[in-house]
């Protein structure tokens, strides 16, 4: 018998999976922002089921939040919500589909044959926020001051950099 | 209470999920198409991650970690790229690859 959390699972990942089909292949750029729009806010439903509900919320704030709004606003700044059907030559898209399904086939070989045995992972048990903050500002071993500092230096330098190049030049 | 659901169901929604990006960053055209290419890729890696961290090892948090840092950089990516697209459009008035070739040998 499935729970509700496997119950939501299925329908995460079926909405994934399509979601993301349909984001690479419609030819509305607007509608192609949204399809991913849906696919990130599957994958905080992901991290949320995994217990890791700090990642879910930030999946959510930065990328739902942010970077979809940014995309959305580009496509009406670029004027480019036209049509995007262009014409592909017919010895490229064959190459593109080889490459795409022979390599995941590959991938989905490779998984399959690994032997993972593991299944099941306690229910609504998550991270407590507690131990990802010490873990964030500790010095010692498996903490990550350094990496968060890093990662703080380099949003500066990349807001600093997109305000320059994105400015008006007179 | 126990979630049975196998670690590879989630590897095969990520793969999916990846190559779908490789098909869309090969086959479009457009500049913000295939940056949202770049951010399904990216989010794949950032779900492989989280995964192999809850299942192998749920005692650390080196994956958890990875996975938020992952986040932080494609913003600070996207943000530039999309800085580059918009000034790439105000000067040259195109946004599809095969127009921009100011820069091809």
């Amino acid at each position: 018998m499935f729970s509700l959390f496997e119950i939501a699972f299925y329908a995460v990942a079926l909405c994934i999976i399509v979601f993301s089909v349909l984001a690479v292949t419609t030819s509305s750029i607007l509608r192609s922002a949204t399809y991913l729009l849906f696919v990130l806010l599957g994958t905080g439903g992901i991290y949320a089921i995994l217990g890791y509900t700090f990642l879910s919320a930030v999946q959510l704030m930065v990328y739902a939040g942010g970077i979809i709004v940014l995309y959305v606003f580009s496509i009406l700044l670029t004027r480019s919500s036209g049509t995007m059907k262009y014409k592909i030559r017919r010895g490229k898209m064959i190459s593109v589909l080889l490459t795409t399904l022979v390599g995941m086939a590959l991938v989905m070989f490779i998984l399959a044959t690994n032997g993972f045995a593991l299944n099941i992972i306690p229910q609504g048990v998550e991270l407590p926020v507690e131990k990802i903050g010490n873990a964030l500002i500790g010095t010692e071993k498996y903490q990550f001051v350094l990496p968060f500092e890093v990662m703080s230096v380099l949003l500066l330098a990349c807001m600093i950099g997109a305000i320059m190049i994105a400015r008006k030049r007179n | 209470m126990e979630i049975e659901v196998h670690v590879l169901h989630y590897l095969v929604i990520s793969t999916v999920m990846m190559f779908c990006g490789i098909y869309g960053f090969f086959t479009r055209k457009n500049l913000l198409a295939l940056l949202i290419s770049a951010e399904l890729m990216l989010n794949a890696t950032n779900i492989n991650f989280a995964v192999f961290n809850r299942y192998l090892f749920p005692e650390q948090l080196e994956g958890h970690f990875f996975s938020l840092f992952g986040i932080a950089i494609a913003a600070a990516e996207t943000a530039v790229a999309i800085a580059i697209i918009i000034n790439v459009y105000r000067n040259i008035n195109k946004i599809l690859t095969d127009d921009i070739s100011e820069m091809k040998g």
